[in-house]
Parts: C-alpha cells; sequence; structure tokens
C-alpha cells in the first residue's frame, strides 16, 4: 500500500463524528469576517458600515497575486469594520455583519442541488471564476488556489494530486463530504484538470475510509482519468508534500513549492469549492466543519457560514461541554487553540475540538532518554532532539545547518516523545529565529551592495 | 477560562515508565529460568542487585545532588540491577554484586547527570570493574548438568575454547556442548545468559511492543555470525561454528538487552546498523584474539564511546538536494 518514506506516527485516530450526515447549521444572527483567511496579503474590505450586503456579495477584495476575495455568508446590514483578535490571537481587521434573518443570496448563484457538469469553459474562464470565488487551500494550509493553478513560465505540471487523506486525529469532514458529494468532487476534478491541461489526476484517501474508497471509486469510474489510490493511514499523510510522495514517488526539494516538480494538491474540500464557483456560481462563504471533542454529546459534520463564532458552532450541537478546558481550531496535531470563543469559522477551520481538563494538559516533562523516537517519527528526516538542544542554547547558525527550516510543524516529534519533551515549541522558536538571522544577513548584503 | 498552547494537542500514551517496565516484563522469562536452573542463590543475587541499585540511586539523588523528585520511579534502576546480575555468576559473594551496583549506578549513571545523560551502560561498567577487580570469583562457574546445578565448578563454552587455543589444541579435540544445550541453557555462565530461548522470548516481546527496533539486535548478531562463520570456514580446526558464538556467553543478552540500552546506543537507525555491526565484529576478535575468552561487555562499551560520533551521521532527509 503507497504512503510516504521517511518517518510518521499513528495518533490514535477518535474519529467520532465517522459517519454522521452534513447538517446545517443554524444562521447566525451576526457574522465576524476576517479579511486575512488565507496566506499572503489580507483582502481590503470594499463596504463601508451601514452597507447592505446578500449571501455572496463581495466585501473584501484581494490585494496582489497571493491573496484571495472574501465574501459576505449572511444577509444584512455592515455593522462593523474593525480590528479583532483572530484564532492566533492577534489583532485583524474584521468586517462585522448583522443578519437581517432572510438569508438573501446574490442572484447569480445556483442556489438548487442539482448536479451541474458543464464543461464548456475554457481553462483561462475556469481559472478567472475559481480566482473570483476566493478559492484558497481548505486544509489548514489556505494558500490561495489561483497561484497554484498559475505556475511561473518554464514549470510544467503534470500531476494532479486531490487529497482525501484527512490524517488529523478527530476530523471527518472531508470524509463526509466524499461521501456526499463525490459526484461534484469529480466534476471539481475534471474543472481542475482542464486549468492544468493534464489528462489524469489521483485522489489519495487513507484505508480507514473504505466507504469513501469505495463510493469514490464507483464515482469516479464515470469520469476520464481520475483514479482512486488507497493510501496507508499514518500521520502526517495529508501533508501536502508527504501526499506527492506516496502518489507519485517525487520529493519536494528543500525550500521549494510542488509546482517545481510538477505537482499541483488539491484538498478534497477545495475541489469541491471549484465546483462550486464554476459550476454553480457560488463564491467560497461556507465550509463543512467537524465538530467534535470526547466530552460532546453529539459530534457533527456541520455546513456553517464564514464568520460564525466558535459559541454558536457549538451552539448549534448542544453547546460546549462544561469540563471544557481547550479549544482547537482544527486538528488535535497542527490545530491551533484559541483564545475565546468569539474566534470565528474561516476557510481554512477543518475542524473544532473541545479538550477535556484532562486531555488540556501536557503531561510533566521528565530526562530526555535518547530513544530516538523524535528522529524515526520525523516525516521530514530530522533530528528533532538535536534541533530541541541547539534552539535551547540559542545557536541559530547550527540550527540553519541542521535545516530547521524544512520542518513543517507537524507535531511527530512531539506527539512520540515518551518524556513529554516541548520539542515543536522549541523547533518553533528556533525557526523564527532562523528566519530573523536569514531577513538580516540579506539586509546585511543588499546595504553593502548599495556602496559599492 | 480556556488554556492556550501550541500545538500538537495530543500525545503519545506511552512514557519512559511504560517502555522500562516493558523492559522488565521482556527480561522476566530469562529471570525465572535463572532461578529454576541456579536456585534461590540467583534469586538473592538477583534482589541484591535491585535492591542496592535502586537504593543508590535514590541515595545519590535526596543526600548528593538535593533533588526533590528522586527518579526511581521511572524504573530504569531496577533494570540497571537486574542486568547486572544477568552478568555475574551465581557463586559471586553478596558484598561484590552490591558493590558492582554502586559502580553502575553511582559512578556509571548518577556522576553522569542520571537517566538519559550517561555515555556507558551502567551495568556494563559495574560487571567489568568487577571482573578486572575479581577475576577469580568472576570467572567461576557452576557446572549446570540437566538444567541443574551440582556444586562443581566447571568452564563456558568459550572459556573451553580460549583454553583451547592457548594450549594448542584442535577445537575437535574437546568436548563441547551441544547447541541444542545453549539454546535450552543447559550450560554453565552467569545468571541470566545461559538460555538462548528465554532471551529470545523477551526480545520478540520487546519488537512487538515497539519498545525496541530491530535493528542492534540483528545487526550485532549478523555481523558476528558472518565474521564468525568466515573464520570458520577457513580454519574450522581452531575457529568455533558461527552458530556456536552467537549463542554461547553474553552475545544474545548483549544485542537484545545490552546494546540496545537507549542512553548509549545512537539516535538514527542507520546509525544503530553501524553501532551494532561494530559491536558484532570486536566481539569476535576479542573472543579470538583477546585476553578474555567473552568480549560482548567490552565491545558494546566500547561502541557506546563513539555512539556521539555516530550520531553525527545525519538520517536520510526528504527533499534532500542530491
Amino acid at each position: 500500500m503507497k504512503t510516504f518514506h521517511i518517518g510518521g506516527v499513528h495518533p490514535k485516530e477518535n474519529k467520532l463524528s465517522k459517519g454522521k450526515k452534513i447538517e446545517l447549521a443554524p444562521l447566525p444572527e451576526v457574522v465576524t469576517i476576517p479579511m486575512a483567511q488565507h496566506i499572503g496579503k489580507p483582502a481590503n474590505p470594499v463596504v463601508a458600515v451601514g452597507d447592505t450586503v446578500k449571501v455572496g456579495t463581495k466585501i473584501g477584495e484581494s490585494s496582489g497575486f497571493v491573496s484571495a476575495n472574501i465574501f459576505s455568508s449572511v444577509s444584512g446590514t455592515v455593522e462593523k469594520i474593525d480590528n479583532f483578535p483572530n484564532v492566533a490571537g492577534f489583532k485583524q481587521q474584521m468586517i462585522v455583519i448583522k443578519s437581517d434573518g432572510t438569508d438573501t443570496w446574490e442572484d447569480t448563484i445556483d442556489r438548487t442541488d442539482t448536479v451541474v457538469n458543464n464543461m464548456d469553459f475554457t481553462a483561462d474562464e475556469i481559472k478567472a471564476k475559481i480566482i473570483e470565488a476566493g478559492i484558497v487551500g481548505m486544509g489548514g494550509a489556505t494558500f490561495p488556489l489561483g497561484v497554484k493553478l498559475s505556475p511561473p513560465p518554464g514549470v510544467v505540471i503534470d500531476s494532479l494530486l486531490i487529497n482525501g487523506a484527512e490524517c488529523e486525529p478527530y476530523l471527518t469532514a472531508d470524509h463526509a463530504l466524499m461521501l456526499e458529494k463525490s459526484e461534484e468532487i469529480c466534476i471539481g476534478v475534471e474543472l481542475l484538470k482542464k486549468v492544468l491541461n493534464v489528462p489524469t489526476a489521483k485522489i489519495g484517501i487513507e484505508v480507514n475510509k473504505p466507504d469513501a474508497i469505495q463510493k469514490m471509486t464507483e464515482v469516479a469510474a464515470k469520469f476520464n482519468g481520475i483514479k482512486v489510490v488507497p493510501l496507508k493511514v499514518k500521520y502526517p499523510q495529508g501533508s501536502e508534500k508527504h501526499l506527492i510522495q506516496a502518489l507519485t514517488g517525487r520529493e519536494v526539494p528543500s525550500g521549494q513549492l510542488p509546482g517545481s516538480i510538477g505537482c499541483v494538491v488539491s484538498n478534497v474540500a477545495t475541489t469541491f469549492a471549484v465546483y462550486e464557483a464554476v459550476e454553480k456560481n457560488k463564491p467560497l462563504f461556507e465550509r463543512v466543519v467537524t465538530v467534535t471533542g470526547t466530552a460532546l454529546p453529539n459530534p457533527s459534520n456541520l455546513l456553517v457560514r464564514m464568520g460564525t463564532s466558535t459559541a454558536n458552532v457549538l451552539a448549534a450541537v448542544g453547546g460546549m461541554p462544561e469540563n471544557t478546558a481547550k479549544i482547537i481550531s482544527g486538528g488535535p496535531m497542527m490545530g491551533k487553540a484559541i483564545q475565546n470563543l468569539e474566534v470565528p469559522i474561516m476557510k481554512g477551520s477543518s475542524g473544532v475540538l473541545c479538550m477535556t481538563e484532562a486531555e488540556a494538559h501536557r503531561k510533566k516533562e521528565s530526562n530526555c532518554i535518547r530513544c530516538g523516537r523524535c528522529v524515526d517519527g520525523c516525516p521530514m528526516g530530522l533530528e528533532p532532539y538535536l534541533l530541541y538542544a541547539l534552539s535551547k542554547k540559542n545557536m541559530i547558525a547550527e540550527l540553519n545547518e541542521h535545516n530547521i527550516r524544512d520542518c513543517f510543524e507537524c507535531g511527530s516529534c512531539s506527539f512520540s516523545c515518551p518524556a513529554h519533551k516541548p520539542l515543536l515549541d522549541y523547533i518553533r522558536l528556533g525557526k523564527a529565529n532562523v528566519m530573523q538571522m536569514i531577513k538580516k544577513e540579506e539586509a546585511a548584503k543588499a546595504q553593502q551592495q548599495e556602496k559599492k | 477560562m480556556l488554556t492556550v498552547s501550541p500545538s500538537p494537542h495530543y500525545q503519545s500514551d506511552t512514557n519512559t515508565r511504560k517502555l522500562m517496565c516493558n523492559v522488565l516484563i521482556a527480561l522476566l522469562p530469562a529471570c525465572i529460568f535463572s532461578i529454576v536452573v541456579f536456585g534461590i542463590s540467583a534469586l538473592i543475587s538477583m534482589l541484591t542487585a535491585v535492591i542496592s541499585c535502586v537504593f543508590f540511586e535514590f541515595a545519590i539523588n535526596k543526600w548528593l545532588f538535593k533533588n526533590e523528585d528522586y527518579s526511581i520511579k521511572d524504573c530504569s534502576a531496577i533494570i540497571t540491577g537486574v542486568l547486572l546480575s544477568f552478568n555475574l555468576p551465581n557463586t559471586l559473594p553478596i558484598w561484590m554484586v552490591i558493590i558492582g551496583s554502586l559502580v553502575a549506578i553511582g559512578i556509571a549513571k548518577m556522576s553522569f547527570g542520571g537517566l538519559g545523560c550517561n555515555i556507558f551502560n551502567p551495568a556494563l561498567v559495574g560487571r567489568v570493574f568487577l571482573l578486572v577487580s575479581f577475576p577469580a570469583d568472576m570467572t567461576t562457574w557452576t557446572k549446570v548438568q540437566d538444567y541443574s546445578v551440582d556444586g562443581t565448578t566447571g568452564a563456558t563454552p568459550l572459556g573451553l575454547i580460549k583454553e583451547s587455543i592457548k594450549s594448542g589444541k584442535m577445537l575437535t579435540d574437546i568436548d563441547l556442548p551441544t547447541v541444542q544445550d545453549m539454546v535450552f541453557g543447559n550450560i554453565g555462565g552467569s545468571l541470566g545468559e545461559i538460555s538462548v530461548m528465554a532471551l529470545v522470548i523477551g526480545g520478540i516481546y520487546l519488537l512487538c511492543t515497539r519498545t525496541i527496533t530491530w535493528h542492534i539486535p540483528v545487526s550485532v548478531l549478523g555481523s558476528m555470525f558472518i565474521l564468525a562463520g568466515i573464520m570458520h570456514a577457513v580454519h574450522p580446526e581452531i575457529n568455533a561454528s558461527p552458530l556456536l558464538h552467537i549463542c554461547s556467553g553474553g552475545a544474545m543478552l548483549g544485542a537484545i538487552f545490552m546494546a540496545t540500552d537507549y542512553s548509549t546506543s545512537p539516535m538514527t537507525s542507520l546509525g544503530k546498523i553501524i553501532f551494532g555491526i561494530g559491536i558484532g565484529v570486536l566481539t569476535i576478535i576479542i573472543r579470538r584474539f583477546g585476553a578474555y575468552p567473552e568480549g560482548m561487555s567490552f565491545a558494546i562499551l566500547i561502541m557506546n564511546a563513539i555512539v556521539p560520533l555516530i550520531n553525527k551521521i545525519k538520517p536520510h532527509r526528504y527533499g534532500a538536494k542530491k
């Protein structure tokens, strides 16, 4: 069975909401929509306080090549445009819209459930629609899809890979989507194939979702050149670089993007959004979110409007359990712990996970026994124990020599450590220091050249 | 009030103590076998070593380091005690066992900073200290016949081989135990090393619970087998068969339990294989050309010393420039 070659760990899956149908979350009364829901430049607001908007009205305009449009997710009036704390706790520009309760959509959007398979668009038209709809990678990295679909001159894309691995514990949003929207996802794949001008595409799904593999294989058979590939269950299988290795055998060179080896990876949720944007004229303003936790009576997969507060999402499944001590936006391995319940759902929010008092706290740290589990687990082939020690001693040049910048913070090292060392915390710190050092060096170099 | 911390928010349920307990469980078959063969003297020896190791670690923590956390809860001192006693003959006086424990815990482990900081395997340092201090007591083994001791002393298979080489005899002229006797432990030797079977059962348990990986045991035994095999093929009259080499002396105990000690073995898989091959080759060289009949302890300690160097070998990196 296919998988990546280096490292990997096996966290307990805990897919509590497995097999749950996608349910509609109740319409929120107020939404708070951040202008930065993606990697790159934040969007610029194009509405003013007091403006009336409909569902799907553009409220934020993309401000550069690596940026994305933002759309209203309710119909109503713009109440405030101000800075609020985001998922990481930093203040950031957001637009507050009060819903009028009518849920009036823009007329251009096709609200019916009928599956449309219209391939009469040219590649450029499809790409323009994708960029207009503000689609970004919905697996968590939130890289604008339009950028991925515009390879720089000289780069030839020959592989389109669809990420259905969903390797994070607890999360089932992509799984539910693959079961219920398989045909739509396949049409989305066809559209992406057309944009990139590639004949085939592969959909990678971990074998812990046999029903999704079966359903997707059945539906994909109706299309030309879409192949479903079962993948071994191993974290972080859903990482872009590791999915590429599993499906094509290629490795993305250190410090480069997948495009450099001819690969484009798109998550199944992103692919579904592509279908909706192109065939239904529907911009990205809602997504499937797994709301879960061991103490939750009813873990669910909810279709949530962007900007809905975490509190409202939790209310939809019966409220936050009393013993909740930590709430994670995303999965337990790479998700962010949020500070308060006002944090809104965004394009990259794949899950809301409530952790109980017992689960929320880290175990007590003890001596490193040099067992090598962090080295064996690192999917990038780094030496976390060494990076941890170097970072603690602030040896920044050495950290760079040991390729700390390759780390993508999957958390396999901290997860597997029997001494419960905060390995990733220090590696993150080291990474930031290395980045700063490189920036300084570059600035110094530029200054020297100016003098010459 | 919500807790905020950086990811990951998930930790595996292994911990140091669980790993150490796995090793203890894996040592049980050899432990029981030893008590069956050597009787009460084996039990006394083991208990003395375990109790004194735990006591010394506790005492050093409490009165020398003035630590609040005594670090004996992680069970690693118990393993050191069991392994030390496994390396001793059952006739060794109790006071020597206690001295061995003090050297193992005090010098080899705690003086470096405790668990995870030591460079040399504590139990082996204890054993080698005793071996060079009390060579006569450390090499007197009671004879084992039909899985029990009768009070007389006898040489181990490796001792017999060394004797024959020194006196210029051919191996065919001496009376060596069969491989079957060695596998099932019907031979003389140190407490824990006599039964290959019991040790291999423990090794399989360690592999199944993912406490250790296959790299070190396989490379130690594999390299011993290959090197001894070549030597045996060239000069069968003076070189023992490879099967005898891997079944005798401390080969199994060393390969499965001593060389795989986390703190004193390399971090990467490739490093572990190099480490294992080094041990295997050195063991055969010492056994064949050295002054001692058995070379496992020395081989492991020598390789322990170069582990920091082996750790310079980087693991294969994803996306590295070719």
